[in-house]
């Protein structure tokens, strides 16, 4: 078995079940803890405020977004970027059928530069802002930076094997990705899916007192 | 000092909620610019990620999902040592109000005033509380008052008030339908606003008392940190409305009194409780929509300041208003106000903290700011505490706005 074989084969099946494990042992980790009811009488519902709460919490407020803007613009331009890419990716597409049979329509070549393009800037938006910001630099750590670093090689010899001139390239890609399915559920990159479960606990908090802010 | 205490603390108060904030920080930083003490100093280290550092450690080094994969393989973070904690003091206490003004900034929601309260049960553990909070905090545990108003000294205060402002001031009426509570600082120093309810309450034809079993609003175990004393707090009045058999109890003009009766009482109790809460501006504005009260309005132009514990931590924000816009024909609303509007600097404690002054003063800049961008000759607000933040910053800043008590203004434009 070659190198690429390795990467798209016994690691990636390894990488895949220490993500899914090791993710869904950490959410449902938190759940598990479990909490004690709130008796206290409601003026209104928490299961709408934890839906609420979630979908709130994707939109910055003006006010807030005002000073911040390079910020949020990064962090859209990354996630949605991002999203794009990852999911509408003509060669994930294919990926994705391989393993789950199911596919939809892909971007256009051009559509996948430009989603790619974007979570790049965005990327490095967020990362600038990591040692530019006195806050930020106050409170980053290590895996802020390597997370950052991790997806950013990821995107980037994503790019660089997207011509398939050499079969190699893809490996490279594959082995970052490999490496970051591990580092996933091991990081903040968890946020991805905890966010809405905290979201939804202050939303839920939020609801029972009869507001959604 | 035995660190391990706060920290079994910090862990004993981790359930699935704070976990899963804990968990979903990225320290984007972007709380910072929602909190008037970073907006004030510019400081980083008030930014309010910072102030749940310390139990985001203990959390991943000993509750975390992950944590004993971390101390497997030595990589566990290190324990909180006597010093961080100590370092931290005046993040938790000094510098948070637990105005929750920063969870609306968060993308991920998160409600850090809830991670301070859990850091002030841990600070409590080990007598990290500010000397100030600590006093009051046991002095209404041991007498029933922050300063020290026992029942008897109650009697003697409603005796003086009521030949003062010539009302009458119900105390352990058997079977009163309305249990009235106040806070220490009106019983002391806001006597007028005292004055004023019980005016209102018998003008509406009200059947209500105060009791001398419970008659203290205030909850200093919330600032503090000392969930014992909240619980005690608490149920004196929970007593005191159920021995009367009230239907009712009235929380007075003292934001995070309501929340300690309203929201709170019930979860520190284990039980639900027997009688309604209400805000004394969620009832009058009740009464006010049963066409029971009539105002006049004044032909003024006010504001209103929305303290945090009343709006943005315990859900009243309509009511207020429905009431201004009867007071005054020139109501004038502040920005950001409503949900997002500015703490006044001094809630959660912190303005009794001797070494928060400087801190506290340089943060209602923001807050007289606000208002002066209003225009209206003054501000009206329905929270002691909030009205003697005002009081000691605008005598320190030779402020000329009119601070101004709702009910108050209520009791002086009511029509019969």
């Amino acid at each position: 078995m070659g190198f690429v074989g390795f990467v798209e084969g016994p690691l990636f099946y390894i990488a895949a079940a220490i993500f899914a494990l090791a993710a869904a042992w950490r959410v449902f980790g938190l759940i598990r803890m479990g909490r004690k009811p709130d008796i206290s009488p409601p003026k209104g519902s928490a299961t709408a405020g934890f839906i609420k709460g979630n979908l709130r919490h994707f939109l910055p407020r003006g006010m807030f977004a005002r000073r911040t803007w390079i910020h949020i613009v990064g962090g859209y331009a990354f996630h949605l970027g991002l999203f794009v890419l990852f999911f509408f990716g003509a060669f994930h597409i294919d990926f994705i059928k391989q393993y789950l049979g199911i596919s939809w329509t892909p971007l256009p070549r051009w559509g996948f530069i430009l989603a790619s393009e974007i979570a790049f800037a965005g990327l490095i938006v967020l990362w600038v802002r990591r040692f530019s910001d006195p806050v930020m630099r106050l409170i980053s750590d290590r895996d802020d930076h390597i997370g950052t670093w991790l997806t950013f090689l990821v995107m980037l010899t994503g790019c660089l094997a997207l011509q398939q001139s050499h079969e190699v390239l893809r490996g490279i890609h594959m082995l970052f990705v490999d490496i970051w399915l591990i580092y996933f559920p091991f990081s903040r990159l968890m946020h991805a899916f905890t966010f809405v479960l905290s979201r939804g606990h202050t939303g839920a908090t939020y609801g029972r007192k009869g507001m959604n802010p | 000092m035995t660190v391990q205490k706060a920290i079994d603390k910090f862990v004993e108060k981790t359930g699935a909620k704070v976990a899963s904030y804990l968990d979903a920080c990225v320290r984007c930083g972007l709380c910072a610019q929602a909190c008037q003490y970073h907006e004030a100093t510019g400081d980083p280290r008030h930014a309010p990620v910072m102030k749940f550092q310390p139990l985001q450690q203990a959390y991943q080094a000993s509750k975390d999902p992950l944590s004993p994969l971390w101390r497997m393989i030595g990589r566990a973070p290190k324990k909180v040592t006597e010093e961080e904690l100590s370092d931290w003091q005046d993040l938790i206490y000094d510098s948070c109000s637990m105005c929750g003004r920063c969870t609306l900034a968060c993308p991920m929601g998160i409600d850090i005033a809830s991670l301070v309260w859990v850091m002030r049960e841990g600070m409590s553990e080990v007598g990290l509380v500010p000397p100030e909070i600590t006093k009051m905090a046991h002095a209404a545990r041991d007498t029933g008052s922050p300063i020290g108003v026992t029942a008897k000294k109650l009697r003697k205060i409603l005796d003086d008030v009521e030949k003062k402002y010539d009302v009458k001031m119900h105390l352990d009426k058997p079977h009163a339908e309305v249990l009235l509570l106040d806070s220490s600082l009106d019983y002391e120093a806001y006597q007028p606003t005292l004055a004023a309810m019980a005016k209102i309450l018998d003008r509406l034809g009200i059947d209500w008392s105060f009791s001398s079993k419970g008659y203290e609003a205030s909850n200093l175990g919330l600032f503090s940190g000392e969930e014992s004393i909240a619980r005690t707090m608490v149920e004196r009045i929970t007593e005191a409305a159920e021995d009367m058999g009230a239907k009712t109890v009235l929380a007075p003009e003292c934001g995070h009194g309501y929340g300690s009766i309203r929201w709170e009482a019930p979860n520190l109790l284990g039980r639900e409780l027997p009688f309604e809460v209400l805000h004394i501006v969620e009832f009058l504005a009740r009464m006010h929509k049963e066409g029971r009260l009539k105002l006049k309005p004044e032909s003024r132009a006010l504001t209103y300041h929305d303290p945090c514990k009343l709006g943005r931590r315990g859900g009243v924000f309509e009511e207020p208003r429905e009431m201004m816009r009867d007071l005054v024909t020139d109501y004038r609303e502040m920005k950001p106000g409503g949900v997002t509007n500015w703490c006044c600097g001094g809630g959660g404690g912190v303005v009794v903290i001797e070494s928060a002054r400087k801190l506290q003063l340089e943060s209602f800049k923001i807050k007289m700011d606000q208002v002066e961008k209003t225009g209206a000759e003054g501000v009206v607000m329905s929270c002691a505490f909030c009205h003697m933040t005002f009081d000691k910053s605008s005598e320190h800043f030779k402020w000329d706005k009119k601070i101004e008590d709702m009910v108050q203004m209520v009791e002086r434009q009511m029509i019969d």
